[in-house]
């Protein structure tokens, strides 16, 4: 009986999972692997309109299924990545892709770190200088009081 | 006495920086994708009619006066916050008003019309979704002001309110228009 209800408990977690496989994600009718993959390498770059932390390839947003199939049939159109992007960006804006191109209205999205990274490399070289201005002062006057009581012997 | 000040500084500073950014997301809506179409002639479409599917309404039928292109579909529960103030504000200022149900079943669209009422001039249907990511729709409602010339002047991102009304849409309609405000 029990073993019964446990047999009965597997196959249904069997179907339970062979289904969630199959809905994970909305088949398109890729001709090879090599489609494939430059289709899932593509939209990784783009970014999901609706939930905007997720990438095209990861959402399961109705509108990134679309854009999705669009994606596809702009491929099997035999438009260029670089296309497909500038389709994107010219109905969504730069905030589609993931990577920002560098143009002067990114130039503070992709300077600003490396600036704040030289102030930070500028105020810790004059600490360090400072440091070892002191640290040598400090040393050059233990010096000097260790030759002040070790009178006579004067090696300098 | 410089090196003394220098940490309230920096402090001062660091508040300046969180304070403008607590005010800045006050003011802008942190999902709102700017359009790259203000300023540029609004997609081409020609789509079927709600009412009469056997007809359909383009773009170039649109030339010649300036008119609201507003995005919704009857499964959008933010649309139906928009509707009294379509109906009671937008509808009033006399401006065209076209109604492109997007994404929807037009028979889902013509319950919604129904049970709701109907602010729009004319109603088109957008099944697919093409049209709309022609537009860079990506969430309902979403509205978008067109010139006589076909030019796309102004998109609102998400529902209308009274002040955003007065403040950025009614300014744009005047230019367009020469008319006052009623």
């Amino acid at each position: 009986m029990k073993s019964a209800i446990g047999r009965i408990a597997a196959i249904v977690f069997l179907i339970a999972l062979g289904t969630s496989t199959v809905h994970a994600i909305d088949p398109l009718p890729f001709k090879d692997r090599a489609e494939e993959v430059r289709f899932q390498q593509l939209t990784r770059q783009l970014r999901c309109l609706v939930c905007q932390n997720q990438d095209l390839a990861d959402s399961d947003a109705d509108l990134a299924k679309d854009l999705r199939k669009q994606v596809f049939d702009l491929m099997r159109n035999g438009k260029s990545d670089d296309e497909i992007k500038q389709y994107l960006v010219a109905r969504y804006n730069d905030f589609v892709l993931y990577d920002p191109p560098l143009k002067p209205g990114t130039w503070l999205l992709w300077f600003t770190p490396l600036v704040l990274v030289l102030i930070g490399a500028i105020v810790l070289l004059r600490i360090l200088r400072q440091r070892a201005r002191q640290a040598l002062a400090t040393a050059q006057s233990g010096a000097l009081r260790s030759n002040q009581t070790s009178s006579g012997e004067d090696d300098w | 006495m410089i090196k003394r000040l220098l940490p309230l500084a920096i402090f001062l500073a660091l508040v300046g920086l969180l304070g403008f950014g607590i005010h800045w997301n006050q003011h802008h809506e942190m999902f709102e994708v700017p359009s790259p179409l203000i300023g540029k002639p609004a997609p081409e479409f020609t789509l079927p009619l709600l009412y009469e599917p056997e007809k359909t309404l383009s773009r170039k039928d649109l030339l010649g006066a300036p008119y609201l292109l507003n995005v919704f579909g009857s499964w959008c529960p933010t649309c139906q916050f928009e509707h009294p103030i379509l109906t009671g504000q937008i509808k009033p200022l006399g401006i065209k008003l076209i109604g492109l149900d997007w994404k929807d079943e037009p028979e889902d669209a013509k319950r919604w019309i129904a049970q709701f009422g109907n602010p729009y001039d004319v109603l088109i249907t957008d099944r697919d979704g093409r049209a709309g990511i022609d537009f860079g729709v990506y969430m309902a409602p979403e509205t978008f002001l067109v010139d006589a010339q076909g030019v796309v002047r102004y998109k609102r991102i998400g529902m209308f309110t009274p002040e955003n009304i007065r403040d950025e849409l009614l300014p744009k309609i005047v230019e367009l228009t020469g008319k006052t405000a009623p």
